[in-house]
């Protein structure tokens, strides 16, 4: 433990007014429920765990699944899970366009996986619109993967492989 | 309300996860760079030698980093008088949202464009918030990935400051 609670109770006022501020910035809803714009909106069962994701990656044969990233586009040239593609940040509406534009003709029945990484899973603005948008769509076999920490820690630190470049 | 504040209260009192970078830059001389801030004013890096500088790597959509920004506000002011300088590197796509939230937050430091030539430069920004604390002699003293304790911060600014 690097620090303790007394000492905190400046960082903790600022969270309280983090939480009141509007949703689109704290990706929940009033009262502390997660809205339909948080990761918290996706049920547990429709969670990747990154191990079993790179399990998928590695192993000859096993159905690869599309996976698209929906959060910054910056991050994604610094980093991104090798073979995803960039579709646009999930919580701005532009971003939902160009994922509705990539999926347009695929099968409802396509493995997708989606995942951002772009700060702590309670806190990603990106993942809850994009996988709700791909089950308004009609998509069946939709992943999101969970990334608790953000893309480094729980992916790259990890040796899965990843690439560089937009 | 009361169980958002205790989920956050656990995050806080827990060490903030390492990250893709951590520790990497630690001790070593901090990378310099230029770039222009919003105002297109020049930042040179190199020129804040003398200066304890807190270089924060942010985004609009990253909620924790909005949360330590009006903190960073408050230090600049503070401690400003003293040769410290807060600089903002925004990891946004679009300016735009990024000029709405400097002017809601009245950020009273500069803030530049980041790209990815830059977060290759500090080791990868590979997750948000990610901050660096850099000495009068321009050395990485602390590196803090994702929420971090603002007073940790603060203690370890101070320190800084009171070095010769």
């Amino acid at each position: 433990m690097r620090f303790g609670l007394v000492q905190n109770l400046g960082t903790i006022a600022a969270l309280a007014m983090v939480l009141a501020a509007p949703a689109p910035m704290r990706a929940q809803g009033p009262m502390g429920t997660p809205s339909a714009s948080s990761a918290f909106s996706i049920p547990g069962s429709q969670q990747l765990q990154p191990e079993e994701l790179n399990r998928l990656l590695v192993t000859k044969g096993a159905n690869k699944p599309l996976m698209l990233q929906v959060g910054s586009h910056l991050l994604f040239a610094e980093a991104h899970i090798a073979g995803s593609e960039y579709v646009g940040p999930g919580s701005q509406p532009a971003g939902l366009d160009l994922l509705k534009n990539r999926v347009a003709q695929l099968s409802h029945k396509t493995f997708i996986v989606l995942y951002c990484g772009c700060c702590p899973w309670n806190r990603c603005p990106n993942m809850g619109p994009a996988f709700k948008l791909l089950h308004d769509l009609g998509f069946t076999n939709v992943k999101a993967l969970y990334l608790a920490n953000n893309l480094g820690t729980d992916w790259v630190d990890k040796g899965y492989p990843i690439e560089r470049g937009r | 309300m009361i169980a958002a504040l205790l989920l956050g209260i656990c995050f806080l009192v827990f060490d903030a996860p390492s990250g893709f970078a951590a520790e990497s830059l630690v001790q070593k001389q901090a990378p310099k760079f230029v770039r222009h801030d919003l105002n297109g004013e020049e930042i040179q890096f190199g020129s804040l030698r003398g200066k304890v500088v807190l270089l924060n790597f942010w985004a609009t959509w990253c909620a924790p980093c909005q949360l330590e920004m009006p903190r960073f506000v408050q230090w600049q002011r503070q401690y400003g008088p003293q040769g410290f300088k807060v600089i903002g590197i925004s990891m946004d796509d679009d300016p735009a949202l990024v000029r709405r939230v400097v002017r809601r937050l009245k950020l009273n430091y500069p803030v530049a464009m980041g790209d990815e030539e830059l977060g290759a430069l500090y080791g990868g920004v590979l997750g948000l918030p990610l901050t660096f604390l850099i000495d009068r002699d321009g050395k990485v003293r602390a590196q803090f990935q994702g929420e971090t304790g603002l007073k940790t911060i603060e203690d370890q600014l101070k320190r800084l400051l009171s070095e010769p």
